[in-house]
């Protein structure tokens, strides 16, 4: 470590991340929505000593939630802020384009069954990313090497699809069981 | 001396070899991918690991938990990039080296120090291990309630310059471990009618959305890096061991300070590697060259961090008490197999005890092998794209998800966690103490309800030994914390 950093310990952050205050201020207002729903949703037994009390722990972590970040946004308001805050909450909101293709991925899966899902969603996501050509196919091995590897050699628990029903007897077997 | 023959019974089986081959290959595998880590593969490997036996389990997941800094530092020392958080510091001196031309000592010496690091830890383990079976019972309920107390504070104020944050999210941990029916009076607590919070919020599930999905989207949102590989002499590693010889005294006190912040819940491989990086820059006849390509400067930083896991085991196996969020994950593993760690299981389970130490040097011995000799062809997992690794991530998540329980309500609960942890990441705060607080948060309600049944006066809370000086600790950790804002405020740092 430098000598400097051994005599000015690294206690407060040199700057503002952009959107630090957005999510601290988000944050904030939910723990102290969730600190006033307290006396509704924790309850109070009567004659029990403090520490057998269900709504101790609720309490004492939201309070601490809020009191720190009290003291966050206090030590925080004054250090020099890079701008940017709501390019950040863009950034934030675009991450969620892959929840949705994640979700959708996972709600297929029981209609179209696991090895379609797995190698639509791998091809699908290659192809946004902007992968072309052998990647592509790449990134359809490996999903087919997911699908061999975790449900037809481990058998994990993943729901057959709907569309397998549709299947001759045995080969509805193998492609429930093992696809 | 039968118990340790018993562990290494237990170990001697084709399935577990077979766990502890996968999991410590595939532990290098993920280290040396920047960007994925040990965290993202246990978080992703958990659930499956659950059908299997538990000592298959387990080494499985205690190979890759072992490995992946092994793997880490080839990132860190060829690209300048750290494969795992942990090898951040070995960039300052193993890249100058590679740009030197030097790629293949300052692996060896990566290699060799992370390995004498790994095996000063397991030789600590197993000789304290008697001493834990005598220590252990002592450990009632106040004293575990004021260790998982002391686990919390430690990892709120070890992160500096985000010590409040760290302090919010542990506080956020504590108040997820509380949601669902509680157990002593059976009351609803946050369940907002739901009937699928009733259970609460699965440890698991909060794991795979913070560590693995988030990573994912971290992954999905940045741009494909084009990585150059340097050239990497064909010169054999073991001729190069001896570099190490010239480092010893900092290849010991490393692993020193490894093993004893390993041991202290909370502190983990970002002291100890601080701690040593610093005494080797200070004690060095050349402190000018760390940073540009010094040897003594990966010795210090891998040594340090590879100690750590070993040593980590100490309070989870004698206390129940994870010292980091690879730690909680490991504990997980440990209930859902019906394993207790804690007094009993050294005074009842000395032989798992012993076959834990057992493969956590076998799997040291077998990284080590591996990387001498096939390092060349692993530098090619550095080649493959981040958002690619991003699209894998997510792919792998989901069986890590649906192997729980077949619940889409845990996909959705993952995801929203995988979101909040794409947040935390993208503003450079910390995630684990979220884990720790869900784990220790648990632990702490439950052992302060039982201790303060007994309790008729604050004073006989802390009046035994052990919880004297735990509490003594406790005051300690926060008073230097105080003294630290004080004193950097002093010093004018109040606007950076």
């Amino acid at each position: 470590m430098h000598q400097q950093d051994e005599d000015h310990p690294h206690v407060f952050p040199e700057s503002r991340k952009p959107g630090e205050i957005l999510f601290v201020t988000i944050s904030m207002t939910i723990a102290l929505l969730l600190l006033a729903a307290i006396p509704w949703q924790t309850t109070w037994l009567p004659g029990k000593g403090l520490a057998a009390q269900p709504r101790l722990w609720p309490a004492l972590s939201l309070g601490g939630i809020v009191l720190f970040g009290l003291l966050n946004a206090m030590s925080r308001v004054r250090v020099t802020r890079t701008p940017g805050r709501w390019q950040e909450a863009g950034v934030w909101l675009r991450s969620l384009e892959f929840i949705g293709w994640y979700m959708l991925y996972v709600l297929v899966i029981p209609v179209i069954g696991y090895l379609i899902a797995t190698l639509a969603f791998c091809t699908g996501l290659a192809l946004r990313m902007g992968y072309r050509g052998r990647t592509v196919w790449i990134a359809a091995g490996f999903g087919l090497f997911v699908v061999l590897f975790f449900k037809s050699g481990m058998n994990v628990k993943i729901p057959s699809g709907a569309i397998y029903d549709h299947a001759p007897g045995s080969l509805r077997y193998i492609l429930m069981r093992y696809f | 001396m039968d118990s340790f023959l018993d562990g290494l019974q237990l170990l001697a089986r084709f399935d577990v070899i077979a766990a502890l081959l996968i999991g410590s290959i595939g532990g290098v595998l993920v280290g040396a991918m920047p960007g994925v880590g040990a965290a993202v593969a246990i978080a992703i490997a958990l659930p499956v690991t659950f059908s299997l036996e538990p000592i298959v389990g387990l080494t499985l997941l205690l190979g890759i938990y072992g490995s992946s800094m092994y793997g880490g530092a080839i990132p860190a020392i060829l690209v300048n990039t750290p494969g795992t958080p942990v090898n951040a510091l070995t960039t300052y001196d193993g890249y100058p080296m590679t740009k030197r031309g030097e790629a293949r000592r300052a692996l060896s010496l990566a290699y060799s120090a992370s390995f004498i690091g790994a095996m000063l830890s397991i030789i600590a383990l197993m000789l304290l291990a008697p001493v834990l079976a005598r220590v252990a019972p002592m450990f009632g309920a106040r004293e575990i309630f004021l260790a998982a107390l002391l686990g919390i504070v430690l990892v709120v104020v070890t992160h500096r310059g985000q010590v409040l944050p760290a302090a919010i999210l542990a506080c956020l941990g504590i108040f997820l471990s509380t949601i669902g029916i509680e157990p002593s009076a059976y009351t609803q607590r946050f369940t907002f009618g739901q009937s699928w919070l009733q259970s609460g919020v699965d440890l698991i599930v909060v794991v795979l959305g913070l560590f693995a999905i988030s990573q994912a989207l971290v992954l999905l949102m940045d741009k494909d890096k084009r990585v150059a590989l340097p050239h990497v002499e064909k010169v054999g590693f073991f001729t190069q061991m001896r570099d190490l010889w010239i480092c010893k005294r900092i290849a010991a006190v490393a692993s020193s300070f490894g093993v004893i912040c390993g041991m202290i819940p909370g502190v983990g491989e970002f002291m100890s590697q601080f701690m040593s990086y610093s005494y080797a820059q200070r004690t060095s006849k050349t402190p000018e060259a760390f940073g540009k390509g010094n040897p003594e400067g990966i010795v210090a930083s891998e040594a340090a961090n590879n100690s750590v896991p070993a040593a980590a085991m100490i309070p989870l196996l004698a206390l129940g008490i994870p010292g980091e969020e690879l730690t909680a994950m490991m504990l997980a593993v440990f209930y859902v197999h019906n394993v207790v760690p804690g007094p009993r299981l050294f005074a009842q389970q000395m032989d798992f005890i012993y076959a834990l130490y057992i493969g956590l040097f076998i799997l040291n011995v077998i990284v080590v092998a591996f990387l001498f000799f096939s390092t060349r062809t692993l530098m090619k997992v550095m080649l493959i794209p981040n958002r690619f690794l991003g699209i894998m991530i997510l792919t792998f998540s989901l069986i890590g998800i649906y192997t729980l329980r077949n619940s889409l309500t845990d996909v959705a609960v993952a995801t929203a966690f995988g979101f909040f942890g794409f947040i935390l990441k993208r503003l450079e705060l910390p995630t684990s103490p979220i884990i720790l607080g869900i784990v220790l948060g648990k632990l702490m309600e439950d052992r302060l309800r039982i201790a303060m049944a007994r309790v008729r006066e604050p004073w006989d809370f802390i009046d035994r030994p052990i919880a004297f000086v735990l509490f003594l600790m406790i005051v300690a950790a926060i008073a230097v914390q105080i003294w630290t804002v004080v004193r950097a405020r002093r010093k004018g740092r109040t606007d950076g």
